[in-house]
């Protein structure tokens, strides 16, 4: 394989893996301050690009046409809006069934995804039909011997990567990432410390469901395409991120992230068979990892599960 | 006694009259006969469905309005969503119920496979609208089963003839790995390589796949003139779309799942531009009942277009309700009627089926995407050397 060639299989992978690993560090937040899954994640993520794709109708209406003024509309709007559904979500569906068995939670957050996911296919016009997501990045590229590298596509990475590092350093850093981690290590104690355990919860899902919309923009800007199905396949990848990673470890949902995408791309590269099995060659080495290392690759520190 | 009579005369008079009265009533009232749609509504190709389904509405509303047909008729519509396990659940709902005598049935290839059985089991003539897979009537010997539409065995042989009547050479081929794309893979390898061309690259992909890049890639570094998809248009556009993305500079063909105005929709500039595709029968406006059709669509005012298959819908559901008026609602009946149809007219041409329920006229027309629309090969501006194709 030449190097040019090698160079563009590579720049995939890191497009995907960073995709993956927005919505793959969303739900190890979630499991780690409340211990729930929320299988709900990407269709709140589908939800969060079809709102950037309204603002953009709405902007063109307006005449508004400047491509940076637009991205940053629809980022600020659709990021902010789905925080607040991620919060309303917590407080209204996860909060009060928290000390029901966590299955009720997970059949709960299920629902409600093909809820979201049935209600933007019928409600918003013609929305069983893909949408043409508008191109706003400037599209220029170096060709690098048989390697095309794409000015949008290096912005994104760069701006994913830094959502991700931003994100690393809320948590690791601010007083409000200590809090997130106090309440993800012990709630009771968190509590008589004087935290706000319920702003917290709801804080934190604000955060992930946010920094899915930034992967749902970040999904339509790169593929230019829409759709009301695009969040069940990315919530299921960003969930095996997540757990081949280590739940509950932000370093692991970016391993696990881009690990997946290295899979499928090899998977649909590399091996001699048809490319059509190349989630199952990825979710059958992510089913191998699981047997081997139950859980995931980097553990939560203080994890007492098994 | 004069009195008695101009009683009796009262009464007979009164008789005669309430008589004539019931009589006529009688011969307004018709008998309700139903009958079934099914097809996609909601789901990625709905588009398609919807036409359908407003195309067999107009066909049964004109039927109801001749004071001629014998019968008042019903439409009982349902939704497959293009989806085998939603398909049979639908087709089993309609051929279990008594009443519905038959139906029109199934854009979709892969549906369509899982409810044959289905009608068979139940003995509900049907004809199929849209769905193109030829072992939906070949791969049985179920009696029940028609289809008005040509299949992709004609659609590919005419696709692989005019594609390397255009100067191509090479293909790679993409294909969904539902029936309905590794049937459009088998036909056009099969015809491709007969008529000289050479196969560079087969890849099978899922039908919700989101990501193409690393196909993409590999074809790429293959270097094809032409990149060929079997699948619907929802793929097409990501795949479409992503080509772009990664440079390849290559003709893209399409299936009859193609052709769709939601190709134009899901496209921004002008990637579509250039686009080839085929589809069974003609245009609306070439159709021999096609000012007709389209006059009338036109008129019954519905919010979607009939979309590619909207007249095989409107002259199936047509067919059926011949069927009905000549032989009455009974489900054997219809479909012994059916068995023998022979150049019966509708506005799609003549309509033919042979011992397997095929209709046998395979005409099919090559379309290309010119200016944000799907123009017959033969009226385009690449037809007479405006425009190229890419490549040429």
């Amino acid at each position: 394989m030449d190097i040019g060639l090698f160079g563009q299989y590579l720049a995939n992978g890191v497009m995907l893996g960073t995709m993956y690993a927005l919505v793959a560090v969303g739900f190890t937040l979630f499991f780690g301050v409340l211990d729930v899954i929320k299988f709900s994640h990407g269709d709140v993520l589908m939800l969060g690009s079809f709102t950037g794709f309204t603002v953009y109708i709405g902007l063109l209406s307006l005449g508004i046409e400047n491509p940076w003024v637009m991205i940053a509309a629809i980022l600020i709007v659709s990021i902010v809006t789905t925080a607040m559904l991620g919060a309303v979500i917590a407080r209204y569906l996860v909060l009060p069934l928290k000390s029901a068995p966590p299955l009720n939670i997970l059949l709960i957050t299920l629902m409600l995804g093909t809820a979201i996911r049935e209600a933007v296919r019928l409600f918003y016009p013609d929305g069983s039909n893909p949408k043409a997501f508008p191109a706003l990045l400037p599209t220029a590229s170096v060709d690098l011997g048989g390697f095309s590298l794409r000015a949008d596509s290096v912005i994104l990475v760069a701006a994913g990567v830094a959502v991700i590092i931003g994100l690393n350093l809320v948590i690791n850093r601010t007083r409000l990432g200590l809090a997130i981690r106090a309440v993800a290590q012990d709630e009771e104690t968190a509590k008589i410390m004087g935290i706000n355990y319920t702003m917290i919860v709801l804080v934190t899902f604000a955060i992930g469901s946010g920094a899915a919309a930034f992967a749902g923009i970040m999904n339509g800007l790169y593929y230019n395409e829409v759709n009301f199905g695009m969040g069940l396949l990315l919530g299921l990848i960003g969930f095996c991120a997540a757990i081949i990673g280590g739940l509950g470890n932000i370093y692991g949902a970016i391993l696990g992230g881009f690990l997946f995408a290295a899979l499928q791309t090899i998977g649909a590269v590399a091996l001699p068979f048809a490319s059509a099995y190349k989630d199952v060659f990825a979710f059958g080495v992510v089913i191998a990892l699981m047997a081997w290392k139950p859980t995931g690759l980097i553990a939560e520190r203080s994890s007492d599960r098994v | 006694m004069a009195y008695a009579g101009n009683r009796r005369t009262i009464i007979s008079a009164a008789l005669a009259a309430s008589l004539s009265l019931s009589f006529a009533s009688a011969a307004m009232a018709k008998d309700t006969v139903k009958v079934g749609f099914i097809g996609p509504l909601t789901g990625g190709v709905s588009s398609i469905g919807l036409g359908g389904r407003n195309s067999a509405e107009l066909a049964v509303a004109l039927r109801n309005q001749n004071p001629d047909s014998k019968y008042e008729y019903e439409l009982e519509v349902l939704d497959d969503e293009c989806k085998p396990n939603v398909g049979v659940q639908v087709a089993t709902k309609l051929a279990a119920s008594r009443d519905v005598v038959g139906a029109v049935t199934h854009y979709c290839s892969s549906v369509a496979m899982g409810a044959v059985d289905i009608y068979h089991k139940f003995n509900l003539p049907v004809i199929v609208w849209g769905a193109v897979l030829p072992d939906i009537t070949y791969g049985n010997d179920y009696t029940e089963v028609h289809r008005i539409n040509g299949t992709m065995i004609n659609q590919n042989d005419a696709a692989a003839e005019f594609m390397t009547d255009q100067g191509y050479k090479t293909w790679a081929i993409i294909h969904d790995t539902t029936d309905y794309g590794k049937g459009h893979n088998t036909y056009f390898s099969k015809y491709l390589t007969e008529d000289g061309g050479e196969i560079i690259g087969t890849f099978g992909v899922t039908s919700d796949q989101q990501d193409f890049t690393a196909e993409l890639t590999k074809i790429k570094q293959l270097n094809p003139e032409v990149v060929y998809f079997g699948g619907l248009t929802p793929l097409a556009v990501r795949i479409r779309q992503q080509m772009d993305k990664l440079g390849i500079e290559a003709q893209f063909q399409g299936a009859s799942g193609l052709k769709s105005e939601a190709y134009f929709k899901g496209l921004s500039g002008d990637l579509a531009e250039g686009t080839v595709t085929f589809l069974e029968g003609a245009p609306a406006e070439k159709l021999p009942g096609g000012e007709y059709f389209m006059a009338e669509y036109e008129k019954a005012d519905f919010g979607e277009a009939f979309e590619a298959y909207g007249p095989f819908s409107f002259s199936a559901m047509n067919l059926l309700m011949d069927a009905v008026e000549e032989v009455g609602p009974d489900r054997k009946d219809v479909t012994a009627y059916l068995a023998d149809v022979q150049d019966h007219e509708s506005i799609t041409g003549a309509v033919t089926f042979d011992a397997n329920g095929q209709n046998t006229v395979a005409l099919i027309t090559e379309y290309v995407a010119q200016d944000g629309e799907w123009v017959v090969w033969a009226d385009s501006e690449y037809a007479d050397g405006t425009r190229t194709l890419t490549g040429k």
